[in-house]
């Protein structure tokens, strides 16, 4: 099938299918580490992920229509202010259903799934009543819709680097706080031995409040970014939700090198099986693919040994 | 039939009361018979006509995920009911409408049709966007004999007559397009490209019989699942075909995704290397896709809110007089203001509106007033429309660049085409 193509052109298809492949796993990664910290952590299957992410991409949808009214010659920076501020309100509004929903139904997994597909129906309804039932248009500063052209033929996206770049460093955040702070240390002990924890002094129900904050934060996070590459409407998070929990489920639903095996492995597979075969064939082998694996190994990719 | 409720009810009460409830029937039948003959004249088949109102149904999705298409179909379809009113309504009577929401859910379209036409009898219902949808109510609108106005561009392939199709069907749009891409752009290579389900599917096989019966090569035909949000992957295949037509029929969120990563990859639509045409994305889609996304574009469609004529300045205004000045208008949202109008038109021609009378008034009405310019019924119940090309603005707007001399014939069951 590649007869009719000349070297070069092989050689910067495959280098721009590689970087295709790198955007799609960064994707996954911003999607799914939100869901992993709380679901890993905690035991919450939070079916309101999806919402928490357009939340975000609200909150940029806000920012840039503030900036453009009211600051017109800042524009082409807003979009990092943006994201600061879809972080905050995200983990804002994140604290508070912890706050009135989430602490009461701990040790009730299926409850919180429950609860948490009403909250994410509360919270579409809630957008179309503000915002609209039709999609929002988020204006993107310039800069970050062109493209970087390498040679004659590769050219990167520029919102796909921006997607990498934030990728890495959220997901570096994440393993200094995880694994480098006092805070890390607390969660992971309220992981493994909530008793004990509670027991030698940690306030396990403050730990519970910020980590839930945290992961409906990075959603937020991730939602804004995702204005680059995707719609901002009431139902737009139901888009992403379902491969969320396949990366994490499929990672191993404790373990954070997991998510991020896992969305490694998930997005090289579909991205390949994209160029060779048409997008929904290629997405019913990404699927297949997943459940063989978890067949073989039902606790996924990776497990944290965990004392019971 | 006053006799028999008469009996119904004295077997189901006391004696006593009885004689109460035929007082009541009696004023009800005296209520009747003053000036009752005009009702019973235009409807003998029960529906809910009086002397001065007949009710008709309005049955979308305010909720869900169509929600965000079908928005615009209910405020098209209650403007015309308003003005229609304003005129004295139909045969001298206002119109009610009773709305219903679909929910985005097919089953719940099928349970509200029933609705509307068993309980409420209502003499027209106006509604349906999906192909899903329709399908699901189709049966209802057969078995009970009501009137659907099916407002929505669609794949054809379908012929009811209890439905009036007001958007095109798929020849209508697709080969008017084709045709003139290749004219004009001397186009030679086409990358079929869409959502996979029936829609997409059914047009572009209809666009790949029709640009191979013109001697040209389809170099790409490819479906991605609803929803879906990344095409990298197909835009560097498209990169590596250097097709001079994309021909995408992306929808709902995927196309926000589709149109941004397209530009984003380095594609600029302006250079028309490769020139997109699509026939799925209105200026209701471009609002959330965004003008700078979607600039240098192509749509092939029936209407676009910017069409120059007299009757299209004056329905822009009035809807943004109703709606507010920032609404846009896509082109079902326009079929769909149609559809009170045909029924109108269709009742005074058959001076009833018994639904056999209109059904059988319906072929061969037509409309002088319709913001698209002329319309008319074909007995295949769908309509004759031009089509136009639109070449999209940074404003979310289109500019028409091309219209079809005549109007074109709806063929819904084209042959050579399946």
């Amino acid at each position: 099938m590649f007869a009719e193509y000349s070297t070069s052109e092989l050689l910067s298809i495959f280098a721009m299918q590689g970087v295709a492949g790198l955007i799609l796993f960064s994707v996954f990664v911003l999607m799914a580490l939100g869901l992993a910290i709380i679901f890993g952590q905690m035991g919450v299957i939070n079916m309101a992920h999806g919402e928490f992410m357009i939340l975000g991409a609200y909150v940029t949808y806000l920012t840039s229509q503030v900036f453009s009214t009211y600051l017109p010659e800042l524009f082409s920076i807003y979009f990092i202010l943006a994201m600061i501020l879809a972080f905050i309100v995200a983990a804002a509004l994140g604290a508070l259903v912890e706050w009135g929903m989430i602490r009461h139904l701990y040790n009730r997994p299926l409850d919180t799934l429950l609860a948490t597909w009403g909250l994410s129906l509360i919270l579409q309804q809630l957008y179309r009543t503000v915002f609209g039932a039709r999609e929002v248009g988020v204006t993107l500063p310039d800069w970050l819709m062109g493209s970087y052209q390498l040679t004659d033929s590769i050219e990167l996206p520029v919102n796909g680097l921006f997607v990498m770049t934030l990728a890495i460093g959220i997901s570096l955040a994440v393993a200094i706080l995880m694994y480098r702070s006092r805070w890390g240390t607390q969660v992971r002990a309220v992981v493994q031995n909530r008793a004990m924890a509670g027991a030698v002094g940690i306030n396990t129900a403050k730990v519970d409040r910020i980590t839930f904050a945290l992961g409906c934060g990075i959603a937020g996070v991730a939602g804004s970014a995702f204005t680059m590459i995707g719609s901002t409407g009431p139902t737009s998070g139901q888009l992403y939700i379902v491969d969320t929990f396949l990366v994490v489920v499929f990672g191993g639903a404790s373990s954070l090198l997991g998510t991020i095996a896992s969305a490694f492995t998930i997005s090289q597979a579909q991205s390949t099986m994209e160029f060779f075969m048409s997008g929904s064939m290629s997405k019913v082998l990404t699927l297949l693919f997943v459940v063989f694996i978890l067949m073989l190994r039902p606790q996924g990719l990776f497990t944290l040994k965990v004392r019971r | 039939m006053k006799m028999t409720m008469h009996r119904t009810l004295h077997l189901g009460r006391p004696a006593k009361a009885a004689s109460t409830w035929k007082k009541c029937l009696l004023t009800l039948a005296a209520s009747l018979a003053i000036g009752g003959a005009h009702a019973a004249e235009v409807n003998t088949t029960g529906l809910a006509v009086t002397d001065t109102s007949v009710k008709v149904g309005i049955l979308h999705s305010v909720t869900g995920t169509m929600a965000i298409s079908e928005t615009g179909s209910v405020q098209a379809e209650k403007l015309a009911i308003d003005q229609i009113n304003a005129m004295g309504g139909v045969l001298g009577r206002k119109i009610e409408f009773i709305q219903e929401d679909g929910a985005s859910d097919w089953p719940t379209f099928a349970e509200k049709s029933k609705k509307l036409l068993v309980n409420d009898k209502v003499a027209a219902v106006f509604g349906c966007w999906t192909s899903a949808s329709r399908k699901a109510v189709l049966p209802i609108f057969e078995q009970y004999n009501g009137m659907l106005y099916y407002p929505t561009f669609y794949e054809g392939l379908e012929q009811s007559p209890n439905v009036i199709y007001t958007g095109q069907e798929a020849t209508q749009q697709i080969i008017a397009g084709i045709d003139w891409v290749v004219k004009t752009k001397g186009a030679k290579s086409f990358y079929l490209l869409g959502s996979d389900y029936i829609w997409p599917r059914t047009s572009n096989k209809i666009a790949r019989k029709h640009i191979e019966k013109l001697g040209l090569s389809v170099v790409g035909e490819e479906y991605y699942p609803l929803g879906h949000t990344q095409f990298n992957s197909v835009i560097n295949k498209i990169k590596l075909k250097k097709p001079d037509v994309i021909y995408a029929i992306v929808v709902g969120g995927s196309n926000v995704a589709f149109y941004k990563q397209l530009k984003a990859a380095g594609i600029d639509m302006t250079k028309e290397k490769p020139l997109v045409l699509t026939i799925s994305v209105t200026e209701d889609e471009i609002l959330g896709i965004g003008g700078e996304n979607m600039v240098g574009a192509y749509a092939a469609m029936k209407y676009f809110q910017s069409l120059p004529n007299d009757n299209n300045k004056k329905f822009v205004a009035d809807f943004k007089a109703k709606y507010g000045k920032d609404i846009v208008i896509g082109d079902v949202t326009q079929a769909a203001y149609l559809g009170p109008w045909l029924w109108k038109a269709a009742v005074e021609k058959a001076g009833s509106f018994d639904i056999d009378k209109v059904r059988a008034a319906s072929p061969g009405i037509e409309l002088t007033t319709a913001p698209e310019g002329y319309v008319k019924v074909h007995p295949n119940h769908h309509l004759w429309s031009k089509t136009r090309i639109g070449y999209a603005r940074t404003d979310g707007q289109y500019d028409v660049v091309f219209e079809t001399k005549d109007l074109i014939e709806p063929d819904p069951f084209p042959k050579g085409y399946q």
